[in-house]
């Protein structure tokens, strides 16, 4: 098996508050990984630390050393690299991109725009280029644009170029951040709560794209989600968190039963 | 010589502490309660000083009889009440249609406010200095230090403890204190338990508007001329305590305002004098680039 | 009785419509009383305690009273609005529409035109008008290079910079001294000016860019005072207080000008370094670094995630608005022959800023008209030359209360696909 994400007993402090306590957990290529627990679990806090947000108190997360989607990897004993507190720049740039919970778009740019700023990290022009309007800046401009619109219509955004992203309904924000996290040539995506605030056919459709952005595009998928049914539909893998803790993992129908996971979210619905 | 001369530095020192921390006071609270640098503040303590010299000399010219206590109890009050309108006003007017804009943008219109308040003093007034009469009495067992210490530093140190020991009060045990420490907390959490935000909101404005006054007219006093320029220096100065302390922090103003006040009397005593005003911020720059959170701040995180 | 409680009394006394003009006639009118009695003494009493005399203006009264009352009522009038309208464009969120685009289109076939008559025209201006008009609209330019520079680091980086002055110093004092000291010449100078304030505004920017928006704008604050300060004090290298005069002006292939002649050089001098400008930055913002400085304008979380280094993004940002006050420096310098602290206190940045955000922060023509216009008023009016700070501080305060865009709404770049690579 070829893991794309390997986390090593990953821990952060606030003070005297572990939001994350050596927590564990591998995603495989190609593979969709849930990570689900209650409010408060560290499941946003487990993100940001491998994004690079936080600084991890401690513990390690790895990935394939040469894990860009275009390159081969190549089964066991491949060389890993650690990304654990590099800046989150860095981590993107090697290949792994976020959405956030709470949407954070370029409410006062344009759709279009917003994905053209995720392409950013591989492109290359700089503040020369763009004065004197060099071939080749002038090249990438166009091929920018051109990228950009192919990653819109894939996710189905393409009507929306030109408006501003404020201006979008709620579930086409959503979506327009998975693409602007596509835009930056992940082989990882991480979601948090992709479906938060949406209707049951939106979830649906999300459901759908994600599946199909999976397959289409080569990538592993990491979300954190609230919709029991989305997760259940969706996830090979799940891993529960509660108080910062790991407290199981497995596929659906062995989260389904798992006794402490019953008691974690012991109120809460969790059967498909 | 060098022991009294050290002496007179370190009362000044702290004279002109108090005064930065009673101006202070007001960024901190207001900064404590909504986050915002209220640039115009030290405009309020400059219409401060303004109203109690119009008082005063209102009152000695048209009425030469009338006691000295009198008239300087009706300069400070008149000057408190008008700062303190004027404060409330002007969270009314520039900063409470901003409560839910970014935080730059009330930034920018406070500094709109300053210009503000500044010029319409200018216009309204005189662009010139005005001798500023002495409000304070000159206790006549204090002559034979003179040199050393006057009778206005004397009341400046006394006052502003008088008015820490008040406010701290205020705000440990009367329900408006509880009020003013839930809103600064959180501010949504308050309203749903029952506080009035937009009232503590209002309320914290007042009574830093207040302290400000009294600083103000306190210090022209002591200094014996104004004009309407004194409130931005004076208030980027406190504002700098404000920072130096912890902002936010009703103790760390004070002591950020004293260690500013005193390097300050000891920078220009000892050192050089033309260099007084870039003291505070040479410690402006190194504070916020080695410490931003202050001496006794807390760190606040940033959320994702 | 609070104002809710008073207005459904009175609709509910009156019927809806005499109600509600009542209760806004108590408003206006409580508002009105309570500005009469708050600006009181400093509106109505003035005291002079050199000539020991008292002034009182009772007619104040009147004026402060009506104005308060109409005022007032204008502003609730603006605030209901203002409510009303966000409201309506949350329930319109979906309305995209073709019109909208082809109107673009249709502004940028005009656009050519419209910038070359423009140009034109200014070009045409020196030969029309009287020296003391080119002058003034010299002056204008400068500003509208300092706008346009600073525009670049608040209105596309979002960094609020208040002590956007200090490189404005560098520029003008490193030609001043270099003039005066090395005998270098205008042209020489120009780059070197500008070049020294980058790397100022670098090593500057080094310490301070991670901190929070609020205290980097009093550090930026801070900065420009000390550095004035110290031009102030340091009377044998900066000359103090008094400054710096008998700056050569520039010189043009050795041609020799009169005074006249010197005039409208140095007009078409900073014409042309405006123009540059324009140019230079309206590259900028469409392009790899723009977006990403306007990214960090709008989230700079979601820009880290998005790969860009925000360190360098701020960094570039800072550096270039410097830059660009590095060469208005060194025209300034060119053009006055004369320069001291004075001219370079707070409230410059401070101006500077207004214009920025009155034009609209990021839009690039919005700003150079702000700045032309809020320069050139007081200069020809002196009737408002007096209030034009008032007017300022004012015009802040609403601008960011009504208009957070500015006067001319900013319209993003549409683009379009281009059509050799469509077909693939």
């Amino acid at each position: 098996m070829t893991h794309v994400l390997e986390v090593n007993n990953l821990s952060k402090h606030f003070g005297g508050l572990k939001a994350v306590d050596e927590v564990s957990l591998k995603v495989e290529k190609n593979q969709i990984v849930a990570l689900i627990g209650p409010n408060g679990a560290g499941k946003t806090t487990f993100f940001n630390c491998i994004t690079g947000m936080y600084k991890p108190t401690s513990g390690e997360i790895y990935i394939p050393s040469s894990a860009h989607r275009d390159s081969h990897i190549t089964g066991e004993g491949h060389r890993t690299k650690a990304i654990h507190g590099l800046n989150p720049h860095v981590i993107t740039e090697c290949g792994i991109a976020r959405t956030f919970q709470n949407i954070r778009l370029f409410q006062n740019m344009t759709v279009l725009e917003n994905i053209m700023i995720g392409r950013h990290c591989r492109l290359s022009t700089g503040i020369i280029g763009a004065i004197f309007r060099t071939r080749k800046s002038r090249l990438e401009e166009s091929e920018l644009i051109h990228d950009s619109h192919e990653i819109l219509t894939k996710i189905g955004l393409e009507n929306y170029a030109n408006e501003f992203a404020k201006n979008l309904p709620y579930g086409a924000q959503r979506k327009l951040e998975i693409a602007r996290a596509l835009a930056t040539d992940p082989f990882l995506l991480l979601l948090d709560e992709p479906a938060a605030g949406m209707n049951p056919q939106e979830t649906k459709e999300l459901d759908g794209l994600i599946v199909k952005l999976r397959d289409t595009e080569d990538l592993s998928i990491l979300l954190i989600e609230h919709d029991m049914n989305l997760v259940m539909s969706l996830a090979e893998n799940i891993y529960v968190m509660d108080y910062g803790k790991l407290i199981a993992q497995g596929t659906p129908t062995q989260i389904k039963s798992d006794k402490k996971v019953i008691e974690a979210y012991l109120g809460e619905e969790i059967d498909a | 010589m060098q022991l009294e001369y050290f002496i007179s530095l370190l009362l000044g020192g702290l004279a002109k502490g108090s005064i930065y921390a009673l101006i202070a006071l007001g960024y901190t609270m207001v900064y404590g309660i909504i986050q915002l640098i209220n640039f115009a503040h030290g405009e309020i303590y400059m219409i401060g000083a303004f109203t109690a010299l119009i008082f005063s000399t209102v009152i000695t010219y048209t009425m030469p009889d009338t006691a000295f206590l009198i008239n300087v109890g009706i300069s400070f009050t008149g000057a408190i009440i008008f700062a303190a309108a004027y404060g409330f006003t002007m969270e009314r007017i520039a900063y409470r249609p901003l409560r839910n804009a970014p935080r730059l943008s009330a930034l920018i219109s406070a500094i709109g406010m300053s210009i503000l308040l500044q010029n319409y003093v200018l216009l309204a007034q005189t662009p010139d200095f005005l001798p500023f009469p002495s409000l304070v009495p000159n206790f006549s067992f204090l002559e034979p230090i003179e040199y050393i210490v006057s009778s206005n530093q004397i009341v400046i140190i006394v006052t502003t403890i008088i008015v820490m020991i008040l406010l701290t009060l205020l705000i440990k045990f009367t329900r408006v204190g509880k009020a003013m420490r839930a809103t600064a907390q959180d501010k949504t959490m308050a309203q749903l338990i029952g506080i009035n935000v937009d009232k503590i909101i209002a309320i914290t404005f007042v009574i830093g508007s207040s302290t400000a006054a009294l600083g103000g007219v306190l210090i022209s006093s002591n200094i014996g001329q104004i004009n309407y320029y004194i409130g931005f220096i004076a208030g980027i100065k406190a504002f700098v305590a404000a920072v130096l302390g912890g902002i936010g922090s009703i103790p760390g103003a004070v002591l950020g305002s004293l260690i500013l006040g005193l390097t300050e009397s000891f920078g220009s005593g000892y050192i050089s004098s033309d260099y007084e005003d870039a003291f505070a911020f040479i410690f402006l720059v190194i504070i916020l680039i080695f410490k931003p959170e202050g001496i006794l701040g807390r760190k606040d995180n940033q959320k994702v | 009785m609070n104002s809710k409680k008073l207005n459904k009394f009175l609709t509910d006394k009156f019927g809806d419509k005499i109600g509600n003009l009542f209760n806004e006639i108590i408003l206006s009118f409580i508002t009105s009383l309570w500005f009469m009695i708050l600006m009181f003494p400093i509106m109505i009493i003035k005291v002079n305690t050199i000539d020991q005399t008292i002034i009182w203006r009772w007619h104040n009264l009147i004026y402060i009273g009506a104005g308060s009352f109409v005022l007032s009522y204008l502003w609730r009038k603006a605030l209901k609005l203002k409510e009303m309208k966000s409201r309506t464009e949350e329930n319109s969120k979906k309305s995209f529409s073709l019109s909208e685009s082809l109107s673009n289109l249709s502004e940028s076939k005009f656009h050519y035109p419209a910038m070359g008559v423009t140009l034109l025209l200014f070009i045409l201006i020196p030969v029309f008008s009287s020296l003391y008009q080119t002058t003034v609209l010299s002056s204008a330019l400068i500003y509208v290079m300092l706008g346009l520079g600073l525009n670049i680091v608040v209105g596309l980086g979002g960094l609020l910079n208040l002590g956007y002055v200090a490189f404005y110093i560098v520029g003008a004092y490193s030609y001043a001294m270099l003039n005066t000291h090395f005998g270098l010449s205008f042209w020489v100078a120009l780059p070197i000016g500008a070049l020294l304030s980058t790397v100022f505004g670098i090593l500057l920017a080094l310490p301070i860019l991670r901190l929070r928006g609020d205290y980097l704008a009093i550090v930026t604050l801070a900065f420009a005072e000390i550095i004035r300060l110290i031009l102030q004090n340091e009377g044998d290298i900066f000359g103090g207080p008094s400054g710096i005069n008998n700056i050569e002006p520039p010189s043009f292939f050795g041609f020799e000008f009169g005074l006249d002649g010197k005039t409208v050089l140095m007009y078409y001098i900073i014409l042309f370094m405006t123009i540059f400008t324009i140019f230079v930055i309206f590259r900028l913002e469409n392009s790899r670094i723009g977006r990403a400085w306007q990214a960090l304008r709008e989230d700079e979380i979601a820009t880290k995630s998005m790969g860009i280094n925000v360190t360098m993004t701020k960094l570039t940002s800072f550096a270039l608005g410097a830059t660009w006050a590095g060469f208005a420096g060194v025209l300034f310098s060119a053009k006055t022959a004369f320069i001291n602290p004075d001219s370079f206190t707070i409230w410059e940045s401070v101006i500077i800023l207004c214009f920025v955000v009155l034009g609209g922060m990021g839009s690039i023509f919005g700003v150079a008209i702000a700045a032309l216009i809020l320069y050139i008023l007081p200069e020809s009016l002196r009737a408002f030359a007096q209030y034009r700070m008032l007017v300022y501080g004012i015009s802040l305060v609403l601008m960011m209360i009504f208009r957070q865009g500015g006067i001319i709404d900013v319209k993003r770049k549409h683009y379009k696909l281009p059509d050799n690579i469509k077909a693939d």
